[in-house]
């Protein structure tokens, strides 16, 4: 696919339909291919998209609606639902952009890799999406190690969204509905602890939080052009984590700020360096929004009203927290 | 001024929208309806004024319970600004009670400017849970604490 | 950094006796930016405000807190004071240390503490006040009036009058009210019918009032000056440009057993009817609830009967939409319900009455055409007792705590008219105190009492028992005499307590009025707004806001009317500063302070900014300063912090959570 992908970059980059490419480059590792930008044929040479290809463009098409010309882009079926939601906030421009869809069959994580056992890794095989492999050859130094494709795929793929995508210009390449899991099932898990072993999985998980912003700066849906924790409007600047609030507090209102935005990408995740599960966090929100207020899909189109900006009449009250025991 | 101290005196912040629930207020106040002193009362103009922020902050801070009054839902002074202060709300307090906060910290509670009574009620009850829960150790921030 | 001056009320001794003032200065004096603290006996006094002046001027303040009552009562004044000497009014903050603090608590130490704090959170907040300049709106000059009985129209008469255009909302068939329904009037004792039509006729043929009746406000937006009101024109069945008032179709209806709500029950009524007879319009509707055309579809006999063709059964109800500038209530009251109170026997037995029933008993056009008579056989009555304060003063639940305060005065007439008129019948008043304050009313009650030979009894009743011979045992206690009382009576007449419309609960929700725990509707003061509802350009007329006689609810009426002619004769209001304003370099114009803005006060233009060196062109939003009410929710809604609201900035409200919670 990759090679098909490259063909028609090159074809509209020379008809002059584009003037660049925004796609993934090989990075210095066989798995970790990096967003990159491509202005002629000669820099196409280090195009790749395979299954480590799990970046999420749609994001970089905030800057590049502002530049000159239309931007050639290849977005994966999850990756259009957070384009479509930059359509929605004014913050993509449509026109700018010519979406390639590409196909896709869940996005592989290395970390995945690595807890079986597979280490010393040096290249790997079976991720190029040329064609069905179901399993993944890894060269590591101690040998040949094998593991199926689907045991190395992102935790997001599990519950992939489906592989329609929901804007395009062109469609190159098959995909594959993922989904073998419960998308609200890992929510559902810590719901059902006591609040004191609530309280202590978070206090675990989020005391690692390095504050690297890694997280906000990888997701769609946190496309201000200066957040609340940079500005002085709220006097929450950001500083040095010196208690174990600030972390809760940044991760709660950078979750309640996405609220009903959030596509469920899982990208804050898989940037994630110190692993925290950040996605629990959006996902709780839409559990709740798909509950209380409607089953709702950030992304799905550009014009609907999004729950937190709408309102029934008879919506359920704040006490249905305690209610709910 | 040499209160001893030791006995838990929460710390409750209520915000109040202007035009029922800080009325309600002076309403309790003007007909000597008693309730703790420990709560103390912010003026917003209304209940969507009221930023999650605010209340996170005032958790840092070391409150120990949060409670948001506004007017009841159909009776916003500004028609609609209840009804979205209930659903910012309900997810906020879903949130902090799945990080393992417990949900009786935080209330919501509609309070009409004749409403009096149930004002002071509300505040009475809200401070008597709050003193059931102590003193709010898993969300203030360490550097306030002054032991 | 600003300089600030926290100024301490002692409100008389309404803060003081709880909160230590002093202490309050002295700890204010240690607050940053605070650079004058001081207490004075009444803030809002003109000494006080002197006070305030000076310090504004001696000291260089360019802000200041006042320690005072609830920013509801006062902030409008302390506003203007700093205004006067030259301190923008929006620099001004208010703790409420009377209503949420010295009143409610008891301990002095705990109060005072607690007045240091809101003193703190004040100080934290003004600390980040800017001055705000008020925009301008425009005022309808249109009055509406909810309530059609004496005070709603004489306010409307009054506003008419001053050449402004007034509706009156009336939901009941005709004008008139409770007014309509009394007899004679005390302390003259002239007839209410012949001094409140003429009134009725003046407001319908007034060119400059329309009527709605039948009609009830369903919903309320908008603001002083600028309300928008949505009226129910209930479907009256009747044409009113056809019917001619002639009567026919009452007359010849088959369905006649419906209770007369005029009569109070006393009589009935037909299905489609005219509450009485000089009912203004003199339109009749049809209660469909007990007309046997709407309840079987068979009869239509009215449709057949009348001449002019103004039967209309398919009529719908008509929602009317219209703007205002000023509204006034004037929705009145009713007895209350007196099923809580057995010992009374008013449900057991018809000679049972109260005191409304007897009006329209004493009424030539009542029920029994103006006799005195027993409503269980139609004998008249040779003994009467009265009953005073049923339900008023009243220290358990099913009652009111407050006096009803025309009770004393419509029985000693009641007593006297029908001593006069039938001088064989004894006529006996249990009472706890006889209430006569009021011009001529304490003569009008010795009269009563020495010209008329009404025996009046200290002591209250406690049973009425109704006998095997038709009679009524009243067993009373006499506290002068401290002996207890048996006496029968052929007619007992009970001053039950008055109540304001159940409807005013829902009213004042829609127009955001506040209303106490007795339902009444509450002043913006006591004493020195008596007829403003708390809410800016609502005004309040007759037994809504209080109990009342006829008299003052006429001078209450007029006050209101002159409050609403005063808002009504401005062409233009200075509106509330407290608005919206996005940070353009933060904006990210995403719309979603749009998508929750009540006004539609948001829309966005593209604009080139220069955010620290890049210059880019942007979609940003703005913020229509006339439409914007100040809500905040936009500021919610935004994500990063760019939209904020003036006068309740994030970054102020975050400065007084950190005060109260250090």
């Amino acid at each position: 696919m990759q090679e098909e992908l490259i063909k028609r970059a090159k074809e509209l980059l020379a008809d002059g339909t584009v003037a660049r490419v925004l796609g993934w480059k090989a990075g210095d590792l066989p798995y970790n291919p990096e967003p990159s930008y491509f202005e002629n044929e000669d820099q196409l040479k280090n195009f790749v998209y395979n299954g480590f290809c799990g970046a999420n463009l749609s994001k970089y098409m905030i800057e590049a609606s502002k530049l000159e010309g239309k931007t050639l882009v290849f977005l994966k079926p999850c990756d259009t639902y957070s384009f479509n939601q930059l359509i929605k906030e004014h913050r993509v421009d449509r026109e700018k952009a010519f979406i390639i869809g590409v196909g896709c069959k869940g996005k592989l994580s290395i970390e995945k890799i690595r807890e079986q056992g597979i280490k010393g890794i040096e290249s790997i095989t079976g991720a190029e999406m040329t064609d069905d492999a179901e399993t993944l050859t890894i060269q590591t130094i101690y040998g040949e190690k094998t593991c199926t494709y689907a045991s190395a795929m992102l935790g997001r793929c599990h519950v992939c969204k489906g592989k329609e995508h929901q804007v395009y210009d062109e469609l190159i390449g098959e995909s594959k509905d993922t989904k073998d899991a419960d998308r609200f099932a890992e929510v559902e898990k810590i719901e059902a602890m006591s609040p004191e072993e609530r309280f202590a999985f978070f206090q675990n998980e989020l005391s690692k939080c390095i504050r690297c912003n890694a997280c906000r700066n990888v997701c769609p849906a946190c496309s201000c052009r200066k957040c609340v924790f940079d500005s002085t409007k709220f006097d929450s600047a950001q500083k040095a984590n010196v208690d174990d609030f600030e972390e809760k507090m940044f991760h709660i209102i950078r979750a309640f700020h996405v609220a009903g935005r959030c596509t469920d990408c899982g990208e804050c995740s898989r940037v994630c360096p110190q692993g925290i599960p950040l996605h629990l966090f959006n996902r709780k929100f839409i559990k709740d929004i798909d509950k209380f207020y409607g089953e709702y899909q950030a992304g799905e189109d550009t014009d609907s009203k999004a729950p937190l900006t709408n309102f029934t009449f008879d919506d359920v009250e704040p006490s249905i927290v305690g209610e709910r025991g | 001024m040499s209160i001893e101290n030791t006995e838990f005196r929460p710390k409750i912040v209520a915000f109040c929208c202007n035009w029922c629930s800080y009325a309600g207020a002076d309403l309790a106040g003007s007909s000597r309806l008693v309730y703790p002193a420990d709560v103390k009362i912010i003026r917003v103009p209304c209940s969507c004024r009221v930023n999650p922020m605010f209340i996170l902050r005032a958790f840092e801070k070391g409150a120990d319970g949060v409670i948001m009054c506004g007017c009841h839902p159909g009776d916003c002074h500004y028609s609609t600004g209840n009804y979205y202060a209930r659903r910012r709300m309900t997810l906020l307090f879903s949130m902090l009670d799945f990080i393992g906060v417990e949900n009786g910290r935080t209330r919501v509670e509609w309070v009409s400017a004749a409403e009096g009574v149930k004002f002071s009620q509300t505040m009475n009850e809200f401070a008597e849970k709050i003193h059931s829960l102590g003193k709010n150790v898993r969300l203030e921030d360490l550097r306030c604490r002054k032991n | 950094m600003q300089r600030i001056g926290v100024f301490v009320c002692h409100c008389g001794s309404n803060i003081a006796a709880t909160v230590d003032v002093k202490k309050v200065v002295e700890m204010a004096k240690l607050e940053p930016g605070v650079v004058h603290a001081e207490d004075y006996q009444y803030m809002c006094s003109e000494a006080g405000q002197a006070k305030i002046d000076a310090a504004i001027k001696e000291k260089g303040l360019t802000g200041m807190v006042v320690c005072s009552c609830s920013p509801r009562m006062h902030e409008t004044t302390f506003r203007k004071a700093a205004e006067r000497a030259g301190l923008n009014p929006y620099m001004v903050e208010i703790a409420n240390i009377r209503e949420h603090c010295s009143w409610i608590h008891k301990d002095m130490e705990e109060a005072t503490k607690k007045a240091v704090i809101l003193m703190r959170a004040a100080v934290a907040k003004v600390n980040l006040n800017a001055p705000l300049q008020p925009g301008e709106s425009r005022v309808t000059k249109r009055a509406l009036v909810i309530g059609g009985g004496i005070a709603g129209i004489q306010t409307a008469i009054d506003i008419a009058d001053a050449g402004y255009e007034v509706d009156i909302v009336e939901k009941e068939p005709s004008i008139g009210g409770r007014m309509s329904q009394i007899d004679k009037t005390f302390p003259t004792l002239d007839c209410s019918a012949c001094i409140l039509t003429p009134k009725m006729v003046e407001a319908s043929a007034h060119e400059k009032i329309t009527l709605y009746t039948y009609s009830e406000v369903e919903k309320v937006s908008g603001f002083v000056g600028d309300f928008t009101v949505d009226i129910r024109k209930k479907a009256r069945s009747v044409d009113m440009d056809k019917c001619t008032g002639c009567g026919v179709c009452q007359e010849k209806c088959p369905s006649k057993k419906t209770p007369s709500e005029f009569n109070r029950g006393l009589s009935n009524r037909s299905a489609i009817y005219t509450p009485f007879a000089q009912a203004i319009p003199n339109v009749p509707v049809i209660d469909r609830e007990h007309c046997i055309k709407f309840k079987t579809g068979k009869c239509g006999v009215c449709s057949k009967v009348c001449q002019a063709g103004a039967i209309d059964y398919d009529q719908k109800d008509e929602i009317i939409t219209q703007k205002y500038g000023a509204i006034v209530v004037a929705t009145g009251f009713d007895m209350i319900k007196l099923d809580k109170y057995d010992e009374y026997a008013y449900n057991q037995s018809p000679d049972v009455i109260t005191s409304l029933e007897l009006e329209r008993i004493m009424n030539a056009a009542g029920p029994t055409k103006g006799h005195l008579e027993r409503m269980s056989d139609h004998k008249a009555p040779k003994k009467m007792v009265f009953v005073q304060c049923v339900g008023s003063r009243c220290s358990d639940e099913r009652g009111k705590s407050y006096c009803s305060k025309i009770c004393c005065m419509y029985t000693a007439k009641h007593a006297m008219l029908i001593r006069d008129k039938y001088p064989d019948v004894d006529v006996t008043v249990f009472y706890i105190d006889v209430r006569t304050p009021g011009k001529n009313f304490d003569e009008f009650y010795r009269r009563a009492v020495e010209e008329y030979g009404v025996h009046y009894i200290k002591g209250q009743v406690g049973k009425v028992v109704p006998q095997e011979n038709g009679q009524l045992l009243v067993q009373a206690s006499d506290l002068l005499d401290n002996k207890q009382i048996l006496m029968e009576a052929d007619m007992v007449v009970l001053a039950a307590a008055i109540e304001p419309n159940p409807d005013v609960r829902k009213i004042a929700t829609m127009l955001t009025a506040s209303i106490d725990t007795n339902n009444f509707l509450t002043e913006a003061h006591a004493k020195l707004r008596p007829v403003e509802s708390p809410t800016a350009g609502i005004f309040l007329s007759g037994v809504c806001q209080g109990p009342k006689d006829i008299p003052e609810t006429v001078s209450q009426a007029g006050a209101a009317a002159v409050k609403a002619i005063g808002l009504l004769a401005k062409d233009k209001l200075m509106t509330n500063p407290c608005t919206a304003k996005p940070d353009e370099l933060l904006c990210n114009g995403c719309s979603t302070c749009a998508n929750v803005c009540p006004y539609g006060a948001i829309s966005y233009i593209d604009k080139e900014v220069n955010d620290h060196g890049i210059r880019e062109v942007r979609r940003i939003a703005q913020v229509n300063s006339a439409l914007c009410q100040g809500c905040g929710a936009c500021t919610v809604a935004c994500p990063s912090g760019s939209m904020d609201l003036q006068g309740f900035s994030n970054r102020q409200i975050l400065a007084e959570v950190d005060a109260i919670c250090r």
